[in-house]
Parts: C-alpha cells; sequence; structure tokens
C-alpha cells in the first residue's frame, strides 16, 4: 500500500494550539523501508501514529492510503482498513498479568471471528504460530510465561513478535530497539527487515541509533521540531546534516552528536 | 486585635464552632427524642435480667442430633452465601459493561440508575419481597443477596473500568481488532484481578448477611436462632451463635487466602 | 536453546479443567443446600402472588397522618443511629487508647511491651473483635429479648457492634500514622491523653471523623433493618405494612427509605469532601 502525506498538519492532543507536525509531504511506495530520525519531540511517534489512522490531521492537508482517503470514509470502512498496517508502540502495550502466548496471539485478533478470540483465551489456539514467532527473536522459551515476568527488553521483542502474527503489509514501528543491546538491536532490526521484504511490506522505523539506521535503512527522512528536514537516500546523508538535526536538542546518550558521526562513518557500508 | 501569634488560646473558627454546637444539639435532640429508657437501663432488675439472660445461654446445646441441625443449616447458610454472591458476580460483571460508559451515554445513565437500585434497598428488604414471590427457605435469601449484591458489584466493577487506561485496548483496535475482541485481550486482562477481590470481599459480607436473612424466614442459622429464642431455648440458640461466629471466621479467613492468590 | 523446536502444550490447560471439575463438584451440593430452583420464580403461584403484591404498589399510600407518622417514624430512626454511633464512640475510645501501640509507655524504653501490657492490648482488640463479629440483627434480637420491643434495643445493638468497628479502624488509622510526635511527647512525661490529643490527633482527625461519618450512613441503614426485628424506626413500620399486605403502604415507605438513604449519602460525602 502507497502512503501519500500532503500538507499536513497534526495538533497536540494535550495542547491544541501548538502543533505537532507541521506541513508535512511525504510519499512512501509500497514495500519501501525508511528511517525516521530525529531529536527526542521533533514528532516521529505523532508521523507514525498519523500513518495509522490513529490521529486526525488538519483538514487542510491531504492523507491517502492506496489511493483511499481514510479520513474522508465512514467509522466502520475506515475500521475495515486497519488490518492492512500494524502500529507498534514504543511501550509495549501488553497486559502484565497475561501470558505472552495470549499477548502475542492478540496478532491476530483482525482475522479471527469473536467466538475464535474467547475460546483462544482458554485455550490457545495458533499456538504453534505464536511459538514460531517468537523463535525468530530467540524467546521461545517464554512461550507461556507471564508478561510481568519479562525484562525491558523481552517486553519489548514481543511486542514485534505481535507484529510478525498480523496480516498487516505496513509496518510502524516506533522505537524498537530502545531497551536492547547491540547484538539484539541489530538481530531484532534483521528480523523486521527480512520479514518486510518477504511480504513485500511497507516498513516505517523511527530509531535513536542513527548508525543502525545508516547501515540498515535505504531512505532516510529526518525530522525537526516536527517538520520534515530531509528526506534522502542513505548515501546522499551527510554528517553534517545529521549533526544539523540533532544541534541543540535534548541530547541522551543516544544522540551525543561527535560519536555520532565517527560510528556513522566507520559503519556505513557501500550498498 | 492583637495579632495571631500573640494569642495563648487557640482560635476556632466560627463557621466549625457552629457546626460542633448544631451537632451536639442533633445528638442530643436524638437521645431525648427516643425516650430511652435510661433508668431501666442501667437499674438493678435490668443488669439482673441481662445477667441471667445471658446465663441462660450456657452451656451451649451440644448433642448429637442438634449438632446435625445446626450443621445442616450451616451449610444451608454458607450455599447462600456462596450462590448468591456468584450470581451477583455474574450479573454484576455483565452489566458492568454499559455501567462503564462503553455502550454510550444513556446506556450508561439507564444502568447505573439500576444498580444503585438495586443496592440501596437492604438485603433484608429485598429478601422480605422475595418471599413472597417464591415463599420461604434459603432461595429467598439467595435471590436477595444476589440481587443487592448485583448492585454493589455492578456499580464496583464499572468504577474499575472506567478508570482504566485505554492505550492497550487503543493499541489492538488501531491495528483492526473488533472494539469486543480488545475488551477481552486487553481491558478484561487488567481488571479481573480486581473484580475477583472485590467479589470474594462481598462474599464477606454477605456471609454475615446471609446468617441474618433466615431471621425472616429465608432459612438456615438465622431461621434456626429466631425459632429457638422465641421459644426461649436459650442453650440451643447459644449453639447457633456460636455456629455462626464460626462461620463467619471460616468464610473471611478463606476469602483473604483467595484474595492473597489471586493478586499474587 | 534446545533442539526441540516443536510448540510444547500449553501448561495451564489441565490446571483449568481440573479447576472447572472442582467448581462443578462444589457448585451442586451449594445448589441443592440453597434449594436453587430458578423455575419457581415463574409458576403461575408465584406470579399471581408478585403481580398482585406490585399492583398494590399503585397508588402510593399518601394520606396526612400515614405521611405524619412516616416522618416520626423517619426521625426515630435517624435518632436511633446517631445515638447508637454517639454510644459506639464514647465506648469505642478507651478501647482504642487500649489497643494502640502507639500510646505504649513501656514500650518506649525496651523496644518490647510489658507483658501485662501486652496482655491488656490483646485483650481490647479480641474484645472489638467479638463485638463486631456478632451480626448487628443478632444483637437486636437479643436485645428486644432483654429490653422489649422499641428503639432501646436498636440503639444498644449499633452501639454494641459499631463500638467493635469504630475501635478496630481508629486504632488502625492512628498507628499508620506517623508516631513520632506522640513518642517525644511521651518521653518528655505527658500523661497518654494528652499525648493522644496534641500528638496523633491532629494528624488523623480528618481521617477518624471521615470514617466516622460513613459509619454514621451504614448505622442508617442498618437501623432500619433492626427495625424488622422491633427496634423501632421506619424498619417496623415496613414490617407491620408487609405483615398486612398494604402494598401502598410499603411503596410509600421504600420511596421514604431511598429518600432518607440518598440524603445520608450526600451528607456524609459532603463531610468527608469538606474535611480532605
Amino acid at each position: 500500500m502507497s502512503l501519500v502525506l500532503t500538507r499536513i498538519n497534526v495538533h497536540h492532543h494535550a495542547a491544541p494550539g501548538s502543533n505537532a507536525l507541521l506541513d508535512i509531504n511525504l510519499s512512501i511506495a509500497p514495500g519501501e523501508q525508511v528511517a525516521l530520525i530525529g531529536p527526542s519531540g521533533a514528532g516521529k511517534t505523532t508521523l507514525l501514529h498519523t500513518l495509522a489512522c490513529a490521529h486526525k490531521p488538519e483538514p487542510d492537508g491531504e492523507f491517502s492510503i492506496a489511493g483511499v482517503h481514510p479520513w474522508r470514509l465512514s467509522p466502520a470502512k475506515r475500521h475495515a482498513l486497519r488490518t492492512g498496517w500494524f502500529l507498534a508502540p514504543q511501550t509495549p502495550p501488553l497486559p502484565p498479568r497475561q501470558r505472552v502466548v495470549t499477548a502475542v496471539l492478540a496478532g491476530r485478533l483482525p482475522q479471527w471471528p469473536l467466538w475464535k478470540a474467547i475460546a483462544s483465551l482458554i485455550h490457545p489456539r495458533e499456538a504453534a504460530k505464536a511459538h514460531a514467532a517468537l523463535m525468530r527473536f530467540s524467546l521461545q522459551e517464554k512461550l507461556y510465561e507471564r508478561v510481568d515476568r519479562l525484562s525491558g527488553g523481552e517486553r519489548q521483542r514481543c511486542g514485534l513478535a505481535r507484529l510478525l502474527m498480523s496480516a498487516a503489509n505496513v509496518f510502524l514501528v516506533d522505537e524498537p530497539l530502545s531497551a536492547l543491546d547491540p547484538r539484539l538491536s541489530r538481530q531484532t532490526l534483521a528480523v523486521l527487515q527480512d520479514e518486510a521484504t518477504r511480504r513485500k511490506a511497507t516498513l516505517i522505523c523511527s530509531l535513536h541509533q542513527v548508525d543502525l539506521a545508516l547501515e540498515n535503512f535505504p531512505r532516510i527522512v529526518g525530522l525537526r521540531h516536527g517538520r520534515i528536514v530531509f528526506d534522502l537516500p542513505r548515501a546522499q546523508v551527510t554528517d553534517t546534516m545529521i549533526a544539523a538535526l540533532y544541534q541543540n536538542a535534548n541530547l541522551t546518550k543516544h544522540t551525543a552528536v561527535p560519536d555520532l558521526i565517527h560510528t556513522a562513518r566507520a559503519n556505513s557500508s557501500p550498498c | 486585635m492583637p495579632p495571631p501569634y500573640a494569642q495563648h488560646q487557640p482560635v476556632i473558627q466560627p463557621a466549625i464552632l457552629a457546626f460542633l454546637l448544631s451537632l451536639l444539639g442533633f445528638i442530643f435532640a436524638s437521645f431525648y427524642s427516643l425516650d430511652l429508657q435510661w433508668r431501666a437501663l442501667f437499674s438493678g432488675t435490668a443488669i439482673h435480667t441481662s445477667a441471667d439472660f445471658f446465663h441462660g445461654f450456657l452451656p451451649p446445646a451440644l448433642t448429637h442430633a442438634f449438632l446435625l441441625k445446626v450443621g445442616q443449616a450451616t451449610l444451608e447458610t454458607l450455599a447462600m452465601s456462596a450462590v448468591g454472591t456468584g450470581i451477583a458476580c455474574f450479573f454484576g460483571s455483565a452489566l458492568a459493561l454499559p455501567a462503564s460508559g462503553r455502550l454510550g451515554t444513556w446506556a450508561r445513565r439507564a444502568t447505573r440508575l439500576l444498580l444503585n437500585l438495586l443496592r440501596s434497598i437492604p438485603e433484608l428488604v429485598w429478601a422480605l419481597i422475595l418471599l413472597i414471590a417464591v415463599g420461604l427457605g434459603p432461595f429467598a435469601g439467595t435471590l436477595a443477596l444476589a440481587v443487592h449484591t448485583t448492585g454493589v458489584l455492578g456499580r464496583l466493577m464499572a468504577d474499575a473500568l472506567e478508570n482504566l487506561p485505554t492505550e492497550l485496548e487503543a493499541s489492538l483496535q488501531v491495528n483492526g481488532a473488533s472494539p469486543a475482541a480488545a475488551f477481552c485481550y486487553a481491558a478484561l486482562p487488567q481488571v479481573l484481578p480486581q473484580w475477583m477481590s472485590y467479589t470474594l470481599y462481598r462474599w464477606e459480607n454477605n456471609i454475615r448477611a446471609a446468617a441474618v436473612l433466615g431471621i425472616v424466614g429465608a432459612g438456615g442459622l438465622g431461621q434456626m436462632l429466631k425459632f429457638h429464642l422465641a421459644l426461649f431455648q436459650m442453650q440451643e440458640a447459644a449453639t447457633v451463635i456460636i455456629a455462626t461466629l464460626l462461620l463467619i471466621a471460616l468464610v473471611d479467613s478463606a476469602s483473604f487466602k483467595l484474595r492473597h492468590q489471586f493478586s499474587a | 536453546m534446545s533442539a526441540d523446536f516443536s510448540c510444547p502444550p500449553d501448561p495451564a490447560w489441565r490446571s483449568r479443567v481440573t479447576a472447572l471439575l472442582i467448581a462443578l463438584i462444589v457448585l451442586w451440593p451449594l445448589l441443592v443446600a440453597s434449594e436453587f430452583k430458578p423455575w419457581q420464580l415463574f409458576d403461575k403461584q408465584s406470579l399471581d402472588a408478585t403481580g398482585h403484591f406490585l399492583r398494590g404498589f399503585f397508588p402510593p399510600a399518601h394520606s396526612k397522618e400515614f405521611l405524619l407518622l412516616l416522618l416520626e417514624a423517619t426521625w426515630q430512626t435517624i435518632a436511633i443511629a446517631t445515638a447508637g454511633l454517639t454510644l459506639a464512640l464514647l465506648t469505642a475510645i478507651p478501647f482504642t487508647l487500649l489497643a494502640t501501640e502507639t500510646l505504649s509507655i513501656s514500650r518506649l524504653e525496651s523496644g518490647h511491651m510489658r507483658f501485662i501490657s501486652l496482655l491488656i492490648r490483646q485483650t481490647a482488640r479480641w474484645i472489638l473483635v467479638l463485638l463486631r463479629s456478632v451480626p448487628e440483627l443478632v444483637w437486636a434480637l437479643l436485645l428486644v429479648r432483654i429490653f422489649g420491643l422499641g428503639p432501646t434495643a436498636g440503639v444498644l445493638a449499633i452501639a454494641l457492634t459499631y463500638s467493635g468497628m469504630l475501635g478496630k479502624v481508629y486504632a488502625e488509622i492512628l498507628e499508620s500514622s506517623d508516631a513520632r510526635t506522640t513518642q517525644v511527647l511521651l518521653r518528655n512525661g505527658s500523661g497518654r491523653l494528652a499525648a493522644l490529643c496534641y500528638g496523633v490527633l491532629p494528624a488523623t482527625a480528618a481521617e477518624l471523623v471521615s470514617y466516622t461519618a460513613f459509619r454514621w450512613e451504614c448505622a442508617i441503614r442498618g437501623s432500619v433493618v433492626m427495625g424488622f426485628v422491633g427496634a423501632g424506626g421506619i424498619g417496623q413500620r415496613m414490617d407491620e405494612s408487609m405483615k398486612m399486605l398494604a402494598g401502598d403502604e410499603v411503596f410509600t415507605m421504600l420511596l421514604v427509605f431511598l429518600l432518607l438513604v440518598a440524603c445520608a449519602d450526600f451528607v456524609s460525602s459532603f463531610l468527608r469532601n469538606r474535611l480532605t
């Protein structure tokens, strides 16, 4: 599904006066893999939520998915579209006392009739699929564990296992690697990208780890203060542009500017 | 007027003073209007009567045949409280859905009105009304407990649902799950431990209520107590009271243990 | 990582099936013991009786004499609750002082209470437990036997039961508050009562009053219920009307009762909100 945003503005829910996104113009073809980078508060999460039709943009802009304008449809028809994408929030939305198997199988809910969903609560159906999804993240041992007994990183990967269970062909992933160490980060990103390639799905992933973004994603979009600062193939993204993007913004240890420049240079491989 | 810090007496605000005075007046009026027999209360005869009365309880009747009857009545009372609370849990959770606003504002108002009505009328009054419909016996007591507790539990469960953060459900719905499925997979797992805790806590209340509903004819230990007191069979009445206290203690402890298991 | 890649079976399935079986096995005797026959609700006889009773509700009784009688009965109920709660309060206070560990002087010095103090404290606690474990209706039933029909039995029944409840909760509130102020006062030689008033009471007064207001509301409901065994108030009137199957009177009284409960609820919440 192609995604096209034209002159999109989105207000903050909490502060209707200020804008979370300003004048966004973005066009993503089916099957593309795009990394969203930018400092905290830049609007990456809001952009992903807008693409998932979780935030309604201002009416003066245009937003279409596979040629359809979702906000012009009735709520019922718009809901029917939702099975086409999967939004994975930064904090994995898993109920603490639920077991991993049920939490992961929740990804299949759009495909299941209600009786099957309820039956699965008592005795999990398609547990084998959940097991296979967890195996790709090396988490298959945790299949019947409770979610609140997992570490932060394990919970994050469970949230992504739920994504694998879905039938979506647009993956909207928000900071999937924040609780993972470098080795696990690469492994997890690899799984996501493999799946996207296999399904010929679009993958839009927001990342704080700029080095990983430059290594793995052919297209990088930089956001700052709610605007798109650049939208380029990775070869054209320079260190100066990255430094300018994060300059004077709230620096966290992920975005320490001097380190970024060196690691980005060292790790970027020729395509 | 000297500044506050120079005064040695604490200054009482006039509003609080007025309130306290009217409260005292209210209390005094209550005592006065009731025409309590204070003299009778503290006179020698009253103390004698009470002493004799309580003396008549000992020793409690412990014959084999009687203990069997008490055992049966205990089981009846326990069953009343358990079945009544169980029914209330089921209907309470069913009504909690509309009462939490998930099916619209009108449904919420109507359901909450119904729940308020059910819980405002005490179990005893419900029992009296239901005795007309189903006659004497523990069934009326069970239904009375079920109806009253549905009102109580329904309201508590609905409030718990309403206070839930919506992110988990929203994240399922944004990806295409139906509201019903999202409810089952996101809201229910969060709210179920609290609902179980409310139900078990309510069971503690209901065992006490079940014990006394029999006084108006709903079977169990209450009916036995009234029967023996009316015939001035104090020793039998003492056994029934002891059995009641033991049953209440048993249910309290069972409820406590189960609640701890569920919230673990 | 295990070499076995197949999906393991659900370990919770067995325990869920077992739990269900146990529940069914326990449920059957419970249903039998409580004579659970829901179809009884719908048989002709009971429907007729219910219908007849409900029809008697309309129009609700509204003659002047009846309403005046009702007003008097309502006031009696409120008075019973208030008087009973006041007595309960007066009884609970000494028990609270006895039962609260914070006020233990012997504990200050050694960290442990003297054995006799411990004994007194435990006895006080057990008395409170006994007072509140006996259902208030049972107390009412017994007291009616001693003092006859009328409000005296009701007031005493509330006083006994609620002194147990108030005593326990007051002790808990006092114990859960910061003990340092009280201990400083006790160490410097103040008496227990003074330590209570100047140490713990200011901090916990709001919570104590709030709980008492809540209990007052409960006492009103309780005194209505006790009326059914002869302890006066609306309850006794309702019992009489029900025995005569005077549906119109019962209906009016139900409405008055609901109104009373709503007002008491309002007053109690108002007080509690103003305090906190």
